[in-house]
């Protein structure tokens, strides 16, 4: 496992997201409220770029005619068939054992850390006053 | 180590377009189910009387059910189309020429595309003499805006099917072009289309050659299931299967096939997994009641195994691989046609749809060599 440093914190808005490679890997980094998220990009259905898919909430229903919504922005619904991920796990919701995506654990780091290292980013430019998104691979 | 950040102003909140990575394609690709749409319905004007023009600013299309400026039901996803494929400028799927042929056409190797095109098209219209002139329109439109462009692209003779008459001299208009390879239906009719008023369709299909495909949906007025409205989108899409079986059942019963032995027809969109216990029902029942239906000589399954194809998508997905290639045994590897329905969101990736434990025969033949056969590629 080794740190990438793929974002600038600053450049992926609440509800945004981005497509980064790393090792030949394309990962979809998502920012919800404040916390980082990160899942392979394709789709373990169909192969679906999850980074395009609508992040949406968890749609539950305690009997017929009512419903809730939870967790606003924590699920990310595939572009294609629209299987839903939990951004937290990489599980589906309705088949979470056999249908999940890898995720990997995000971090905010400062720049003054992330200068020191050890981080395979050698290509990202780090200055010591701005936070970046790291991932871990 | 180096690391690739990839198009790093990819970050508005809105989902953006798709990375388009394409695949190394060993198969060759005959995709039955391609949608096109315009950009703006104006692409239409120049193939349309003044009449018929004004009728579209004034009044709009006007499909024959409730709620017509819009769905009966809402589609999954806006447009129904996979998020990934709106075009760079905004544009609808399946509308940029150039987009499409990057995104669609050479990341997933398609060889030919056969052209569904459902809106606009203005079949089954309110107004039927608006449909003549509209799916005449679309018929211009797909040579000039796609057919012509790329001879990958084959167009569809849409023709307003509730309007025999009409829908003979639209395809004796179109037969000689070898840019139209079919003509397209949509299963929602007003009567199940096996019956008389649609046999001018078929005898013309039959005197050129051409197959007959029916595409899932249409605007017949009727609920869209054969027990009224049901409250959802997830029964509409599931129901088409239900429907198909009417439509397959109406043709091989009213004697279709016995009487134009030649003509092939095409089920798009509604799943296949049926057509074998169809097969099974309709032989079992016609073996005791067929002194109603004297008109058959055979048992209906020897008609579909020689008449009907079959689209593949969307795929049925049983917990085994193994369950569904007995069913496409039971249905016929030499009747199922491989199908993406590019762009719409139930989209099916060649690579990836097909069931492991085909063998590379059986697969080549659905993705491509059924097709090119009935065809004639």
């Amino acid at each position: 496992m080794a740190k990438h440093v793929v974002a600038t914190a600053a450049e992926i808005p609440d509800g945004g997201r981005k497509l980064v490679e790393i090792n030949g890997r394309p990962i979809a980094i998502f920012h919800v409220k404040g916390e980082f998220f990160a899942l392979y990009d394709k789709c373990p259905h169909e192969g679906g770029s999850l980074c395009t898919g609508k992040l949406t909430s968890l749609v539950g229903s305690d009997g017929p005619g009512r419903y809730s919504l939870s967790r606003q922005g924590e699920i990310v619904r595939c572009p294609w068939h629209g299987w839903e991920f939990d951004l937290r796990t990489g599980k589906s919701y309705c088949d979470p054992v056999k249908m999940r995506v890898r995720n990997y654990a995000v971090s905010v780091e400062p720049g003054a850390r992330v200068v020191e290292g050890p981080y395979q980013a050698e290509t990202f430019p780090v200055s010591v006053e701005g936070e970046y998104v790291v991932v871990e691979v | 180590m180096t690391l690739e950040v990839l198009d790093r102003s990819q970050t508005e909140t809105a989902a953006p377009a798709a990375p388009v990575r394409a695949k190394p394609q060993r198969l060759s690709i005959i995709d039955c189910d391609f949608h096109p749409t315009v950009k703006k319905i104006d692409e239409l004007k120049p193939y349309l009387s003044r009449r018929w023009w004004e009728r579209i600013e004034t009044y709009g299309l006007r499909p024959r059910h409730a709620f017509v400026n819009g769905d009966p039901y809402p589609k999954a996803a806006p447009r129904a189309a996979r998020r990934d494929a709106w075009g760079p400028d905004g544009s609808q799927p399946g509308s940029d020429l150039a987009f499409t042929q990057q995104h669609y056409l050479d990341a997933y190797g398609v060889e030919y595309a056969m052209m569904s095109p459902l809106y606009p098209s203005g079949q089954a219209d309110q107004d039927p003499d608006f449909t003549t002139a509209m799916v005449s329109a679309v018929n211009d439109w797909q040579l000039d805006a796609w057919a012509h462009q790329d001879k990958r692209l084959k167009a569809s003779i849409l023709v307003s099917y509730e309007d025999a008459q009409s829908s003979v001299a639209e395809i004796e208009k179109r037969a000689g072009d070898k840019s139209f390879s079919q003509v397209l239906l949509l299963t929602r009719t007003n009567e199940p289309l096996g019956r008389k008023r649609y046999w001018p369709i078929y005898e013309a299909a039959e005197r050129h050659g051409l197959p007959v495909a029916m595409h899932v949906f249409g605007y017949s007025g009727f609920p869209v299931s054969g027990t009224g409205w049901p409250s959802y989108y997830l029964e509409e899409t599931t129901g088409h299967s239900a429907a198909c079986q009417s439509v397959v059942a109406s043709l091989v019963l009213e004697g279709v096939f016995e009487r134009f032995p030649n003509v092939k027809f095409i089920n798009i969109e509604g799943g296949f997994g049926w057509l074998a216990a169809l097969s099974w029902r309709l032989d079992k029942h016609w073996a005791r009641l067929r002194a109603e239906v004297p008109h058959l000589k055979r048992p209906p399954s020897e008609y579909l195994k020689e008449q009907l194809y079959i689209t593949t998508q969307p795929m049925d997905e049983p917990e085994s691989p193994r369950q569904l290639i007995d069913l496409m045994e039971q249905v016929g590897m030499d009747r199922l046609l491989f199908a993406t329905d590019y762009p719409h969101w139930d989209f099916d990736d060649p690579a990836r749809a097909l069931p492991r434990g085909l063998t590379p025969e059986q697969t080549k033949a659905i993705c491509s060599e059924n097709a090119r056969k009935l065809f004639r590629l």
